[in-house]
């Protein structure tokens, strides 16, 4: 896309000439930069000096960690990109029972944090739990070398419990792009003799692969910034050598230097596999759009293809959901006594901040870089993403450095010049937490909107231009209107994801404060799950509504959908 | 989209964030502002009877890790008057990072035992707790087990329980053993006892006395005041059962004696209510407080005098080990080496 935009400016011709400033290039090294800052904090703490922890770990646990981490993240990986895109083909482009039932509902276990299901199902899996006391009275066992029953707390469990709640990244975006299809390129293939399946795997698949692989990083970035669930689980992966370098050898540049691996990890990741689609671009090359034919399943296939959506929207939500209202029912006395109003009003506020600044950042910098191009811009605005890979007690202290130095400048220029101090102003406040959500999460928002803005011909962009509006214009006119659906999906993701926010809050929190997800997990870690549930509740119930919104708006934004069905629009 | 609903929106984000910012001011008594390693449940009966009597409002941010670098951070600026911990080495890496200022007080003198303040008044304990064995009542015999040494034996094979090796508690034990004994001898033992489990190192103190009640395993290592907890659980009676399978053996108490670790506080460098902030540490050492401690968290007060609560009375006095907290909290780093030379959690 960059090469066609920079051509028609003229730019890749004349390089030397055009040295003018430009307000979308600037402003976006500029909120690269700002977003980087806590990322660079962290690459700076692991360049001071301090005891070498290498030369132990490599010798001892480092090769444990490694793998696990591995494993973990394949698991996590395949689990996703199979549940995920089969599910999203399937309510795309099937018709079966309930399909209009599940378009919505695969989202719903996004609302669940990752550490509350593994409570959860701890403690329904667990020796003590229902469910094997259950099988213990029905064959009579009486104590557990009678029986094998999978343990809960290993890596397949936490692989199984990540697998649950973060599919749905892996749902939405590439259901998006299925249905940014149009059926043209679709038929066009059945017509060359591919079955269905053939034309999936052969066409939709690689057609939707940018979003894919956006879903994919997300979810393996949460995957490896994860400590709650791993640790719970007593699964050793890299961020829980993190934290034992940090707090028990006290540490802290140690432990930055391992986030630090873990970012260039990443990093190497995210570059293979743009390698590896390197010259592909995938525009639409076509206008032409139809209602999605929907083959429609019978007998055994239509069971299956029913089956295979209710199974993880089943283990991955009403499950949980069930344990958790159950709970809630009986204890949620004890979090209506707690200031559970300024708790909910604290998470939603935060988090819809956050959400609209960083959807605002995200598309700003996506802008930028469509505009421009270029290596050093790419780099600079995917380093700007990367704080989603940092276990998030690590960014913050990434954050918390920036921050007091700003503080602390301008509070030793206002002692120096006007003899009074200004203190602290974000260090310790609410903006300070935002600063974190928005650096955590811009990921989401700027992936998603690099690829809704990747799918626009930049055809259009040179259309507009000839007809001599300015990159403001069409942003505003023409891109915005086509990308409305992705913004939603930003902004609702990035709410989503602040809602359930715990390490980034706890640390950085102002005073006596408190949102859905610290009063938990305060409950949680002190094996008082059923305690906080009322207040674990409200964070799915506020995950579902925006998501449920999400789903309706997903599905009418296919172009020429819900108002004149089979309508084909001209030609630009 | 649509404009009106964004400019509702905006409006009503507006509004609640204005209520975010402009909370209600202090109280006229003051105020002193704490961050806290410790857990609230531990912190909040003693902050609300500290309100009730002084008038003071306090104010807590808690978090298990990162306070240490965000009073770094933070600089003179910090509204963090006192740091709460619930070990020493937490404290200690404090004083080693410059961030704590002394404290003379005759009060604090009074109430706490030297062995159990820093000599300069950099930091206090308020509270101390043995890590000892749980042991299930039939299963091992009377004698069958004196010691930590005891539980690293082979006799022991697959009957042993406990929480992750890179817990800071069990880090503090090993180092504890690291200074009685040097870091081979305190290898050996790590070694023994990873021999020994039964079961992969997780959950809690708490977790494993379940297990032991289940069945998986006849001993494990946990701090004494859990003990108390499950005893006294009205609110989930099945740790009672728990509670009542097993028994509390005091290690080496014909040695060096059980490992003791201590809970505390102490005053940063930074703090702009030092005079609250002293009379929070006065109280939280004085009669009243210590009392709180001993009966509704099960802890042994530091202070001499006030009693314990009934069923810690009745596991016995014990023998402490008397090494120096500050000796022990300098072997960490080597203890966590150790866990993960010998693969403690692998």
């Amino acid at each position: 896309m960059s090469n066609a935009t920079t051509a028609l400016n003229g730019t890749s011709r004349f390089p030397a000439f055009r040295i003018r400033l430009n307000v979308w290039t600037a402003g976006t090294v500029l909120a690269a930069l700002m977003m980087a800052i806590p990322t660079i904090a962290v690459l700076i703490m692991a360049v001071t000096p301090a005891d070498n922890i290498w030369s132990h770990l490599a010798a001892t646990v480092l090769p444990d960690y490694i793998i696990t981490t591995l494993l973990l993240m394949t698991g996590v990986g395949t689990g996703t990109f199979l549940i995920g895109t089969g599910t999203a083909w399937l309510v795309t482009m099937c018709r079966f029972p309930g399909r209009r039932l599940f378009e919505w509902a695969l989202l719903l276990p996004m609302a669940i944090p990752a550490y509350v299901i593994a409570y959860v199902y701890t403690d329904l899996l667990e020796y003590a739990g229902p469910i094997q006391e259950g099988l213990r009275a029905l064959f009579g066992w009486t104590v557990k070398s009678q029986y094998w029953f999978p343990e809960i707390r290993s890596l397949g469990g936490a692989a199984c419990m990540m697998t649950l709640v973060f599919y749905p990244y892996v749902y939405l975006l590439s259901r998006a792009a299925f249905l940014e299809q149009s059926v043209c390129v679709l038929e066009v293939s059945r017509t060359l003799g591919r079955n269905p399946w053939k034309s999936f795997f052969l066409v939709a698949l690689p057609l939707a692969r940018p979003a894919i692989v956006i879903g994919l990083t997300l979810v393996l970035m949460e995957t490896l910034n994860d400590f709650g669930t791993v640790d719970y689980f007593a699964v050793a992966t890299f961020s829980a050598g993190i934290f034992d370098v940090w707090l028990n050898m006290n540490n802290v540049a140690g432990a930055a230097q391992l986030a630090s691996v873990l970012l260039i990890f990443v990093l190497v990741l995210i570059g293979l596999e743009r390698r590896a689609r390197r010259g592909q671009r995938f525009h639409h090359t076509t206008t032409k759009y139809r209602a999605l034919p929907g083959y429609p399943l019978r007998g055994k296939w239509s069971v299956l293809a029913t089956t295979a959506c209710l199974a993880p929207v089943l283990f991955g939500f009403l499950v949980p959901a069930a344990v958790l209202g159950n709970y809630a029912l009986g204890h949620y006395a004890a979090t209506l006594e707690a200031d559970y109003l300024a708790f909910t009003l604290n998470s939603f506020g935060l988090s819809a901040l956050a959400a609209l600044l960083a959807v605002a950042i995200g598309t700003f910098m996506a802008y930028g870089l469509r505009l421009k191009g270029g290596a050093v811009l790419k780099t600079m605005t995917r380093f700007a993403s990367l704080g989603y890979a940092v276990p998030g007690a690590v960014l913050a202290i990434g954050v918390i450095i920036p921050t007091a130095w700003l503080d602390n400048s301008v509070d030793a220029f206002m002692r120096d010049t006007f003899g009074i101090s200004s203190g602290l102003l974000l260090s310790g406040s609410i903006f300070a937490v935002t600063i974190g959500y928005v650096v955590r999460f811009l990921a989401v928002s700027f992936g998603t909107m690099e690829a809704s803005l990747g799918k626009i011909t930049p055809n259009m962009d040179g259309a507009a231009r000839t007809l001599g509006k300015g990159p403001a214009a069409i942003l505003l006119k023409v891109h915005l209107p086509l990308m409305r659906s992705s913004i939603l999906t930003a902004g609702i993701l990035v709410f989503v994801d602040c809602m359930k926010e715990l390490p980034m809050t706890v640390i950085l929190r102002p005073f006596n404060f408190h949102t859905l997800a610290t009063f938990v997990h305060e409950y949680a870690s002190d094996e008082l799950l059923a305690e906080s549930s009322l207040a674990a509740l409200t964070i799915v119930a506020a995950g579902i509504l925006p998501v449920i919104l999400l789903s309706r708006t997903i599905t009418h934004s296919r172009p020429g959908q819900g108002r004149n069905v089979a309508r084909t629009r001209p030609a630009p | 989209m649509n404009t009106v609903w964004a400019a509702r929106a905006i409006k009503g984000l507006a509004f609640v964030l204005a209520a975010l910012v402009f909370s209600p001011a202090a109280d006229a008594a003051g105020e002193v502002n704490l961050y806290s390693y410790r857990q609230p449940f531990l912190m909040k009966p003693l902050l609300k009877a500290f309100n009730k009597q002084t008038g003071i409002k306090v104010n807590v941010v808690y978090a298990k890790k990162g306070l240490l670098e965000r009073i770094k951070a933070e600089g003179r600026n910090s509204p963090a008057d006192l740091v709460l911990s619930a070990d020493i080495g937490r404290l200690n890496d404090l004083v080693a990072a410059g961030l704590v200022q002394p404290v003379k007080s005759e009060v604090l003198d009074a109430n706490i035992p030297p062995q159990y303040r820093h000599k300069d008044g950099l930091w206090f304990g308020l509270t101390t707790r043995a890590r000892v064995v749980y042991a299930h009542k039939d299963r091992v015999k009377a004698g069958e087990l004196a010691s930590y040494e005891d539980i690293a034996k082979p006799h022991f094979k697959s009957r042993l329980c406990t929480r992750s090796g890179k817990h800071p508690y069990n880090v503090t034990l090993l180092a504890s053993i690291i200074a009685a004994k040097g870091e081979k001898a305190a290898e050996d033992w790590a070694r023994g006892v990873k021999a020994n489990l039964a079961r992969k190192p997780q959950g809690n103190d708490r977790a494993q006395v379940k297990a032991i009640y289940q069945g998986e395993c006849d001993v494990s290592l946990g701090n004494t005041y859990y003990m108390g907890k499950m005893a006294t659980n009205d609110k989930k009676p099945e740790q009672k059962k728990w509670a009542a399978a097993v028994r509390v053996v005091f290690p080496n108490q014909n040695g060096r004696g059980a490992h003791v670790n201590a809970s505390g506080a102490a005053l940063t460098k930074s703090s702009k209510n030092r005079n609250n902030a002293v009379k929070l540490l006065e109280f939280l050492s004085g009669p009243f407080a210590q009392k709180i401690y001993a009966e509704q968290n099960f802890e042994y007060p530091v202070r001499d005098g006030v009693a314990f609560h009934p069923l810690v009375e009745s596991w016995g006095r014990f023998k402490a080990d008397t090494v120096n907290l500050l000796e022990v909290t300098k072997h960490r780093t080597t203890a966590t080496k150790i866990m993960d030379r010998v693969r403690f959690d692998h």
